[in-house]
Formats: structure tokens, sequence, C-alpha cells
């Protein structure tokens, strides 16, 4: 076992010299000085950039949005973690939004954002992204920019190979990169070998209002499955993942689901499986996981706990799965807009395997196969190869398309992104990234029409890019120009949290249809006054209701005296304006929760639970209109025997 | 005479575009407002450019203590304007068609466009000594009291026509499409008079 490891690490470090070598002869042709890159990047003040970049939070469980080519952060969407800055997962009505049948968890991995499709091209309607932690998916309106729906993803682990959509977003697919008991259950680790299970979600989604339901969980093998993408075009109606550790390891994998020369990438034919399904096939097995739903008319989420999942045993579906030798525990997974090419990336390896869709139809047809794995046909790599890139460098990780018949992949450990050509397979171009490239984003790049004008290299490592911030760093991403045939070095910007991965579309695709309030003639919210003149103040046994409104710059009642010790005191606050980027803020002394931001138009709950006897002050946290530090008010708090009556006013 | 009535009665008829289309029009920008705030002036009642300007207009004037903008049951002005425009647009087409059958001369287009020409500047005055109460009548207890260089009380009343600068606001005032028909249906009717009145002329 040492051994092993030496000689592993002793491979790691030639790899790493090989690297620096291919550097050094690609840093001199990169003449960032040029003041024509400086252009292509600026936008003058008051312009606005051409595209958005939506990318991925990692750890800090959030989606932040940026322009493109500047580069500039316009906005943090919370989506599986708490948010002070707006009250989300703090706020009476966002809390269920962060339910899951492990009870409420406040944050998540969020990896992979992918925008919602019709025919196969983006249509700017939705963003989903997926929670690897504990396995969840969202889907966020790319009207409000807000978190609308989220979904527990039962039997799965490390919900990694997700949220990728097929190409009319029939289904956000989710699959699993830990393999586990299914169910779950108490039992030895040691016995993992063909006891656990890989899981692979299809979520249905309402064509209309985007929610979620999983039509099927195939279960697989208990591989690991690492990435995934749909077919389009000509393959749409297939899905394929990439897999590793199909030595079903259950320790020390670094070394031990290494040893097969080649994994698999599963082809899925998900229109089989769905037909399948609605003739009555598949299992209703017992599940628990949690279904939560934001209305945007109440301004309230709701989590359902759902109690069963329908599964499909691959071996009842002849005909519907096969698995593609691909070298070298492959990461990415990608297929191009024509459809015909699925490229996997082994992440060991110095060359990118591109497999043929036609080829593989054609070998499937010849039933020639190359053995089985748990009953599911194994492909002959050579049948089914359309080519090999002779990189040059190493460690391929991800690829993405420019619409006009080249390919960029990034290759973490040589740490560059390099161009090559569909078909031909010839390297074009190779530039380095600073430093050790993950994902690479082109807005559209993994749709039928690419809006290939930038790329985005998410690095993993930041080092000396910027001024230092002690040990720990924001990532770093580079934009490059890649409209001509060479690619170009614009820009370095910092990220937020991890980037895995991001989408990006064209700007007009967004902007008219971005919301600018909430109109308060349709807040639905129970506890919404659409008039001061309905404020009020309830008492139910411990709980007061205080039913409040907003408007520049006071608040409608801002004294209220009658608060005891250990009540549940809630502040309801609908936000009477209806002007564009005016919100107000709520915040009172000794606030357990976060404040909250309310939206012109919106109704938001504080929880607050007085302690102590006093006289305590809240006010608004957001810089209002020139009277904004008047908008206070107090709140008196008497001993919990007290029997000063309720009593509320504004201006009395 | 005949081409001569038939403006004539197109020219009246252009009146009624002030049913469907706004009068005039007030717009306020600000460095905070990229995207003005406007006031649409119909004959019966004020409306929003867009649909909350008019909530957001009295809002910031709260600040000056300014008045909140009439609603049309607010003003007698919204219920006779729309009265006083039917009833000369319809005197207007009659007085065309009685032309056409040779009951009346082309004198009477030029009465018309003497009296609707009163009943205009009337209309002008009118609405320019609401802008002035609207700008000047303020709140005693307002939050901003400003003055000007000389120390009276500063007015906010928008121009009846053209641009004025109101402390951070531009304000412009201008007709809009009901008001720029209704301008040309008059000069129609001028011009029928005039074609009329040649007419005349060469016959005898
Ligand atoms: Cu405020």
């Amino acid at each position: 076992m040492k051994t092993s490891i030496r000689i592993h690490s002793l491979l790691m470090a030639g790899l790493a010299f090989l690297a620096m070598s291919c550097d050094q002869g690609n840093r001199a042709g990169n003449g960032a000085l040029s003041s024509n890159i400086a252009e292509k990047v600026y936008i003058a003040p008051g312009e606005r950039d051409e595209q958005y970049g939506f990318l991925s939070g990692g750890y800090s469980g959030n989606l932040t949005v940026y322009g493109l080519p500047s580069g500039r952060m316009f906005k943090e969407i919370p989506v599986f973690s708490q948010f002070p800055t707006s009250g989300y997962g703090y706020s009476e009505e966002t809390k269920p939004m962060l339910n899951t049948s492990f009870g409420f968890v406040p944050w998540d991995d969020l990896h992979h954002p992918d925008i919602s499709q019709t025919k196969g091209e983006l249509d700017g309607r939705w963003i989903f992204a997926n929670g690897n932690n504990t396995p969840r998916i969202a889907r966020i309106s790319l009207t409000t920019f807000e978190t609308e729906e989220i979904i527990e993803v039962p039997n799965s682990a490390g919900n990694h190979s997700s949220s990728f959509i097929t190409e009319n977003t029939e289904y956000v697919v989710a699959g699993t990169r830990f393999s586990v008991p299914v169910p779950q259950r108490d039992m030895p680790i040691s016995e993992y070998k063909s006891n656990f299970k890989g899981a692979l979600t299809f979520i249905a989604v309402d064509p209309e209002h985007g929610h979620f339901n999983i039509k099927f969980q195939l279960i697989m093998p208990g591989f690991n499955y690492d990435l995934s993408h749909p077919g389009r075009d000509k393959s749409h109606g297939w899905f394929f993942f990439s897999t590793y550790n199909t030595e079903e390891a259950n320790t020390l994998l670094e070394v031990n689901a290494s040893q097969n020369d080649k994994d698999f990438i599963a082809a899925i034919n998900w229109k089989k499986i769905e037909a399948y399904v609605n003739n009555g096939g598949g299992k209703k097995v017992p599940a628990r996981y949690a279904h939560n739903v934001y209305d945007e008319s109440t301004h309230t989420a709701t989590s359902t706990i759902k109690e069963e999942v329908l599964t499909v045993d691959p071996s009842d579906v002849p005909g519907a799965i096969y698995f593609l030798p691909t070298p070298k525990s492959p990461h990415g997974c990608d297929v191009d807009p024509s459809g015909q090419y699925i490229i996997g990336s082994g992440k060991l390896s110095a060359d990118i395997t591109v497999h043929s869709f036609d080829k593989m139809l054609a070998a499937i047809d010849a039933k020639k196969f190359d053995g089985e794995a748990y009953g599911i046909p194994i492909l002959n790599y050579d049948d089914i190869l359309a080519g090999t890139v002779q990189s040059g460098g190493l460690g391929p990780l991800h690829t993405e398309f420019d619409g006009r018949g080249n390919a960029y992949t990034t290759f973490f450990i040589s740490s560059e992104v390099v161009k090559w050509k569909l078909g031909t397979w010839e390297v074009i171009d190779r530039q380095p990234t600073f430093y050790s490239v993950g994902h690479l984003m082109i807005p559209g790049g993994n749709s039928r029409k690419p809006h290939g004008k930038y790329l985005v290299a998410m690095n993993k490592i930041t080092k000396d890019r910027y001024l230092p911030t002690g040990p720990e760093m924001e990532h770093s991403a580079q934009i490059y120009d890649i409209s001509g045939e060479k690619m170009q070095l614009l820009y370095d910007f910092p990220t937020h949290g991890e980037p895995h991965y991001a989408a990006g579309c064209d700007a007009e695709l967004i902007v008219n249809n971005s919301k600018k309030i909430y109109r308060l003639d349709e807040n639905k919210h129970p506890y919404a006054i659409t008039s001061p003149a309905q404020a009020k103040v309830e008492r139910k046994g411990n709980e007061v209701h205080i039913y409040m409104s907003t408007i520049r710059s006071h608040f409608t009642p801002d004294n209220i005296e009658g608060i005891k010790v250990g009540d549940k005191v809630y502040f309801h606050i609908t936000n009477h304006e209806q002007d564009f980027d005016v919100p107000h803020g709520f915040s009172i002394i000794g606030q357990g929760t976060s404040e909250i931001l309310i939206m012109p138009g919106q109704t938001k709950t504080s929880l607050w639970e007085p302690k102590r006897v006093g006289v305590w002050p809240f006010y608004c946290t957001d810089f209002c209109s020139a009277l904004h530090q008047e908008m206070q008010g107090y709140v008196r708090v008497s001993p919990a025997n007290a029997n000063i009556e309720l009593s509320w006013s504004l201006d009395e | 005479m005949k081409k001569a009535s038939i403006l004539m009665i197109i020219g009246s008829a252009m009146l009624l575009s002030l049913f469907v289309f706004p009068m005039w029009n007030i717009r306020l920008g600000a460095p905070q407002y990229p995207e003005p705030l406007g006031i649409d002036i119909y004959i019966n009642g004020l409306r929003g450019e867009s649909e909350f300007d008019i909530q957001n207009i009295d809002g910031l004037n709260h600040y000056i203590g300014m008045k909140t903008l009439p609603k049309p049951e607010e003003m007698w002005e919204f219920s006779v304007f729309p009265l006083v425009i039917l009833a000369m647009s319809i005197m207007g087409i009659l007085i065309g068609f009685l032309s056409i059958a040779g009951k009346l001369s082309s004198n009477w287009f030029l009465l018309w466009f003497v009296l609707m020409s009163i009943l205009g500047i009337l209309g002008m005055y009118d609405f320019n000594q609401w802008l002035v109460a609207y700008g000047t009548d303020l709140d005693p207890n307002a939050i901003m009291k400003l003055l000007n260089p000389d120390g009276t009380p500063m007015k906010y009343n928008p121009p009846l026509m053209g641009h004025k600068k109101l402390l951070n606001f531009d304000a412009y005032s201008y007709p809009r499409l009901g008001g720029v028909l209704m301008g040309i249906g008059m000069i129609f009717t001028l011009t029928a008079y005039f074609i009329g009145r040649s007419k005349v002329i060469k016959t005898r």
C-alpha cells in the first residue's frame, strides 16, 4: 500500500513539472498590456454588459450573477444557504425552503447551474442548480432572480452529476456521486461491492410553472456518477453520465478507484425509460424527501415531505442503457451542439476521448458488445470511438463549444484551456490559466446554439493574482475572447465561494423580463396590509402578530406597547412602495434571526423573542431616502406578568 | 366650398381624439430617476405615464409639503372639459354639414374657430392657475422648507410649457398626441375658412 502511494505522488510531481514547462512556453505570447484588450472588457459608466454569467458559489450554497465581459458581480442569489442580506432562510416565509428530510439544513454546496432550454436553445426562463451535499435541486426564476423551488433527491448522496436539463426542459437530471445502500440501512461498509447503488434521478419540470416532480429514479450499479449531459438535436432522448470508481472501492479511492484503465460513460435512453414508466413500469418504494415551493403571490414557501418514489431497475428495461468504455476516470461528459460527439475527459490522462453517437447506435444495432456489467451491455471502445485529441496537456476536465465547430477543454494539471477542432481533432490553440482551471463556460456553450464570444475559465487556485488577503482568498476567473482563431486572455476577476460551473446567455434573453416591483394589489400574503389604515397588533396567547407597513420613510405603526417578555413577536411587514429599487429593511435589537429586506409590494416576517424588559428600538436597514435615519420605532416590553394593554400608533 | 366643409368636419372631429389620447404631459427626471416620472393629463383626469408614477410623484412631493395630485372627482374641470369638447366638436361637425347643404356660409367656420380659441385660452389660464396653486400652496409642516436666495419660500410649480429646474428635478411640460391633434384640427378649421372665403370671392 505504502509503495503505491509513493509511486502515485512521484507521478504527480512529474506531472507538475511537465505542466510548468508547458506554461513557460505559453506565457511569452500573452500581451495583456495592449490597449485593445482593455477596450474589450471596458464597460463605460452607465453602459451595460452584453451577457449574463451565472457562477455557482460552491460551498457558499449560492449563485452569483456577473456581467460579461466586465466581470462585475451584480447579485448573489441565495439558494441553499441562509442569507442575512435579504433574510432568506431567516424570514418565516423562506425558512421552509431549506427544509429537508434531515430537518432544517441551512447550507449546501452548489455546483452546476443550467439555464432552461426550448428546442435545445436557451430560453432564459429559469436556472437550475444542484445542492451537492444534502442532495437537492433548485429552480431559480430569471424574472425575479429568486429561488422558487427546491426538491430533495432521495437515495442519492453527493448530488454531483446534476442539474443538467434536457433540450426542452422536460427533465432536470440529478445523479449521485457517492453510491449508497438503497434503501439506506445499517450494514458493514466493507460490503459495498454490489450492495451499494447509484441513483440517477429524472425530475420532470412542468412546462408552464416549472414545478418539479420526480418522474423516476434509475437504480444503477454502485459506481460514482461524476458529471452528465443530455444528448441534443440528433441524440436528444439520450443522457450521458461519466463514471469513476467502477472498481467499487470503498476506501482510499484516490488509489483504489484509479486501477481500471477504463471507466464508463453510461448512455441512457431516457425516452425509452419514460415510455416504460408511462406504461406502468417501475416500482414505487418508500422514501422521504422534502419538496419546497415558494409562491410569488403569497411571498411564502411551503414544505411538503413526500413518502414515495418510483424506481426503475435497469435490467427491467433492456436496450435502454449501455456503457461506453472511457479511459482514466472521466470527469466531464459533454455533448457537442450537433449531438453527434460525446466527449469524455479522462482526468488522469493527456488525451480527450470522443465517442460517436452514430457509431454507438450502429454498435447497439449490431449487438457488438464487449461483455456486460450488472447486466448492462458494454460497447467496444474501438467501435464507438470518433477520435482522440492528442492535446499535449494533462488532466482534461470539461469541454464546451462555440457553435463554429470548435471545442474548448480545460486542463487542470497543466493549467490551460485548449481549443481543438471537432472532426479533425487537431489542436488549434492553447492558453494558460491562472491557476489550475476546473470548469469553463461559454454562454450557451452546452446548448444547440452557443453564444460563443467569450469563455470564462474558473480556476481553483488564486495564489498571487490579486493583492493578498491572508491565507484564504477568493477563487479567480479569467475571461477570454474566443471570437478569433486564437483565444485572447482579456481579464481576471475574483469569484465568490468556489464556482464549479456556470451558465450564461445573451443579456437580451433576460433584461426585458426582469421584474422591477411586486404589485401590492396582487399580494396574497395572509398577513399583508394594503393600506396603513389596516395596521394592527393582535395577540394569540403568547404569540403577537404585528401587521406593519412601510413607505418612505416611516413604519406604521412605529410605537407599540403591551409586548411581554417571553412573547413570540411576528413582525409582518408589507412594503407599500411601488417604485423600482426601493426596498425597506427591518431590524430590531436582539433579533436572533437576521434583518429582512422587503421589496416593493412584498410582505416578509421576522420573528423576535424579547428576553428583557425595556423599550427597544427597531429601524430600517436600507438607506431608502433622505429621511432614512428617521425611519425607526419603539417597542415597549413589559414583564411577563404585566397587564399593559396592546396598543399601537403612528403620530398620535 | 365642399372641400372647405369637409376640412371643417375633419378638423372639429379631431377634437374627439382628446377622449383617447392625453392632452398634455409633465415629466420629471432626476439623477435617481433615469426613467423619468410622468403625468399624462387627459381631459377627464390625470394618469401616470407608467402605472405607479402618480403614487411615486406624490410620495416624493410629500417631502416639500405639496398636496397629492387630484383625483378626477377633486377637480370640476375633469367633468366640465369633456362636455365642452364634445359640444364644440359636434357643433363644428354640424356647421360643416350645414355648409355643404348650403345653409351656412364659411364665416361660421371662423366663428367656431374664435370661440374654440377663447375656450382654449381660458383652459390654459385655468391649467396654469392650478399649476401655481399646486406648486405654491404647501403644507406648513412640510419636512423640507426651502427658501429662494431672497428669503421667499421656493415654488415648485412646473412650467406651463417648456423646461424648468425644480431642485434636483428637471421638469418638462409639453402637449401630447391629443393636444397636438386638437391643435392641427383647429388649424384645419381656420384653413377651411380661408378656402371657403376665396371660393366665395372667386364666384363673385
Ligand atoms: Cu426605509
